[in-house]
């Protein structure tokens, strides 16, 4: 008898048939990460387009005209109505129908015209600050290319930068999101199943007949493994198709590389439920164990903020972080196309982590079980 | 085997949680083929002595052994010879019958024509052919303790804990549940049975009764009934019966206004009572009509006895 890991092939089969039977849990792995899905994927877009923009247009004037058309062009801001006096745009602002207003003086063209400077007034409603300050940006922007071309009458541009967007050239969110998002989902999913059938195990008294039997405690703990790790991967592979059909983020690397240097950050996710179903007594507690990884996984793995960006102390706790590490690789392999040569960095980091949460876990099962 | 031939041993087994002692210096001895019944108030520890026998928990002194294995050394090889019925229903309720006992049989190691066999065999024994695609959460309470009975013993152990397997199940099929088990003692099988119910006690060979974390009798129920401590010197137990259509709880009522009464209580429409035999005279005189006649203690009433002598001498010893 393989003595250490006796019992794997019976609890291996059992929870399949759990599984089978229950079609809650399979529902929850496979259908929910979808809604969830779908929920992040499309809300989440923090490029700013098309924003309702009210004008108060005084001069009425070619010149004039012509700025609010390199305006609208800009795609940020949306002419989407038009002002006859200042408090009409004030309240416009006030009442939220418009996020920007923009005064043009009378004076304007004749301003422009003979160089003696002329001031339009972009009013910016800062109660989102994302959205101000890219409406700012681009107010700018506008000011700026206008100036110039007055200044040159008509001659090119001595200086242009034409910034060009790689790997996600549209800047499209669902791009950035998606990817992030995968790790996200597989270690709720992978975490808070494995936890939750073991604790249910010691709940229903089901556990304590196993302890009885001379099933191995890492025997348990690998039967338990090899199932959910497969449900996982089924998970991803959903996941991935749904990403790639449903949200058109076209994948640049190679999917089997993708599948292998999943392994470790399973492995890490499953140990860390794994640990929590030593720990906790009932469901509830489990469950609420579970979601407390999920918190730091998305705020401080990258996901959504920039790591680069947070403050020191942040970004020391995102390195301990395993989705830290495997959403670079996610984002690496479909966003850019990288592969092994250029992601074995987390790779390895992965991998370590993998061993060690592996490792912790199959202690407190051994300790568990001879107590 | 050790030398006495006792296949379940306890000695000065002593078991503690933080401050609280759950199972207090217990010994006992039970032999191969032995029905032993153990009973005692819900709380008393009975639980967890099983799950010392078994190795589910350390002791925190004293030991105990299993087919002359130790308890603490050799806790791995006992559960190859121990069947365990814990009191919760210990199977998998969205697994069907016959999955269950797969599993069971899996976990042990049985496999292929073996486990094949063996599964023939227990649905001879326990009848439960007819449900085997039923999932186990479906079975009534009486099939589903057969089933939990198929599989603590599908490795075919010699020695077999049950912690109250009958409770919350019809009579009927409790009785049948306990032809089960004679069956299977009558091939050897050492059970080790816990119960609430008196009935069950008086078919076990022996039985232990365990108050307060102290195991404070044991022996066969005619060693019971005769045992000094339940029959105390002075006293005699008899059976009080109104002639009439008497109420008897009108009767028990009067009985304890009287002097010299230790213990009173209402069967059916009788009384038993343990009174000090120099009231006696005294009470055919108080109760006319009464039919009062000298009985032998019940198991019951050996408990009862028993346990209030300790409760008393507790209270006693805290004044
Ligand atoms: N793991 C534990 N930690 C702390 N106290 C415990 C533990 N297990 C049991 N106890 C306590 O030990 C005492 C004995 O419990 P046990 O389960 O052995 O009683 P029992 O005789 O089986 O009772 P019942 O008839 O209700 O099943 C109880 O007071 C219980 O609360
Ligand atoms: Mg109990």
């Amino acid at each position: 008898m393989n003595g250490l890991f006796f019992g794997v092939g019976p609890i291996c089969r059992k929870e399949f048939t759990h599984l089978v039977r229950d079609p809650g849990t399979l529902v929850f792995a496979l259908v929910l990460p979808l809604i969830q899905m779908l929920l992040f994927g499309f809300a989440v877009d923090t490029n700013v387009r098309q924003i309702p923009t009210i004008v108060y247009d005084q001069s009425r004037t070619q010149p004039s005209r012509a700025l609010l058309d390199s305006f609208a062009a800009s795609d940020v801001f949306r002419m989407s109505m038009t002002a006859t006096s200042e408090p009409q745009m004030d309240e416009a602002l006030r009442a939220a129908k418009a996020r920007v207003g923009i005064e043009i003086p009378y004076d304007y063209a004749w301003r422009v015209q003979n160089g003696s400077g002329a001031t339009v007034l972009v009013l910016v409603d800062g109660s989102d600050s994302n959205v101000a300050g890219q409406a700012v940006n681009a107010a700018n922007g506008v000011a700026l290319t206008q100036s110039i071309a007055a200044l040159l009458r008509g001659k090119p541009i001595p200086l242009e930068v034409r910034p060009m967007v790689l790997y996600n050239p549209a800047t499209r969110a669902a791009n950035f999101f998606v990817p992030g998002l995968i790790a996200v989902l597989l270690q709720v999913m992978v975490i808070l199943l494995i936890a939750l059938s073991l604790v249910r195990e010691r709940e229903r008294g089901t556990l304590e007949q196993l302890r009885m039997t001379p099933v191995a405690p890492l025997g348990l703990m690998v039967g338990k493994m090899l199932p959910y790790g497969a449900l996982a991967f089924a998970e991803l592979c959903v996941i991935l198709t749904v990403m790639r059909v449903v949200f058109q983020v076209p994948i640049h690397g190679s999917v089997l590389e993708l599948l292998l240097m999943s392994i470790p950050f399973l492995l890490t996710v499953l140990g860390i439920g794994l640990v929590i179903s030593t720990r906790a007594k009932t469901q509830a507690e489990a469950f609420q164990l579970a979601m407390g990884t999920v918190l730091p996984s998305v705020f401080l793995s990258g996901y959504i903020f920039l790591i680069d960006t947070m403050p020191l102390f942040f970004q020391g706790v995102s390195r301990i972080i395993p989705a830290t590490y495997y959403i670079q690789i996610v984002r690496g392999v479909i966003l850019r196309g990288a592969g092994f040569a250029e992601l074995w960095p987390n790779l390895l980091i992965l991998t370590l982590m993998g061993i060690a949460s592996i490792a912790f876990a199959a202690r407190l099962f051994v300790r568990q079980g001879m107590e | 085997m050790s030398a006495s031939g006792a296949v379940i041993s306890a000695e000065h087994l002593t078991i503690r949680f933080g401050d609280f002692t759950a199972v207090d210096d217990v010994s006992f001895s039970i032999n191969k083929g032995e029905l032993f019944g153990f009973l005692g108030p819900n709380g008393s520890g009975k639980t967890t002595i099983i799950k010392a026998l078994c190795g589910l928990i350390k002791p925190t002194s004293g030991t105990g052994s299993i087919l002359g294995m130790d308890i603490r050394e050799h806790g791995a090889d006992i559960k190859q010879h121990v069947g365990y019925m814990s009191q919760r229903f210990g199977l998998y309720e969205d697994l069907t019958v016959e999955e269950n006992l797969d599993f069971y049989a899996g976990v042990y190691g049985i496999t292929g024509a073996r486990a094949t066999a063996r599964k023939r065999e227990l649905l001879d024994l326990t009848g439960i052919a007819p449900y085997l695609t039923r999932r186990a959460g479906a079975l009534s309470g009486g099939w589903k303790q057969r089933l939990a009975l198929a599989c603590a013993i599908v490795h075919e152990p010699q020695v077999v804990f049950l912690d109250e397997p009958t409770a919350g199940i019809d009579p009927v099929a409790r009785r049948s549940l306990w032809d089960l088990f004679f069956h299977l003692s009558a091939q050897g099988v050492t059970f080790f049975v816990t119960t609430h119910y008196m009935d069950e006690a008086e078919r076990c060979g022996r039985v232990g009764y365990i108050y307060n974390s102290h195991l404070i009798a044991v022996g066969t129920i005619a060693e019971l009934q005769k045992l000094p401590r339940a029959n105390p010197e002075g006293t005699v137990r008899v059976k009080l019966e109104a002639d009439g259509h008497s109420d008897p709880s009108a009767m028990l009522d009067a009985l304890r206004a009287l002097p010299g009464v230790r213990e009173a209580t209402i069967f059916g429409r009788s009384i038993h009572a343990l009174i000090e035999t120099a009231a006696i005279e005294a009470m055919r005189a108080k109760l006319p009509g009464v039919i009062i006649e000298t009985i032998q203690p019940s198991l019951e009433d050996v408990f009862v006895t028993l346990t209030y002598q300790i409760a008393n001498a507790a209270s006693g010893a805290a004044k």
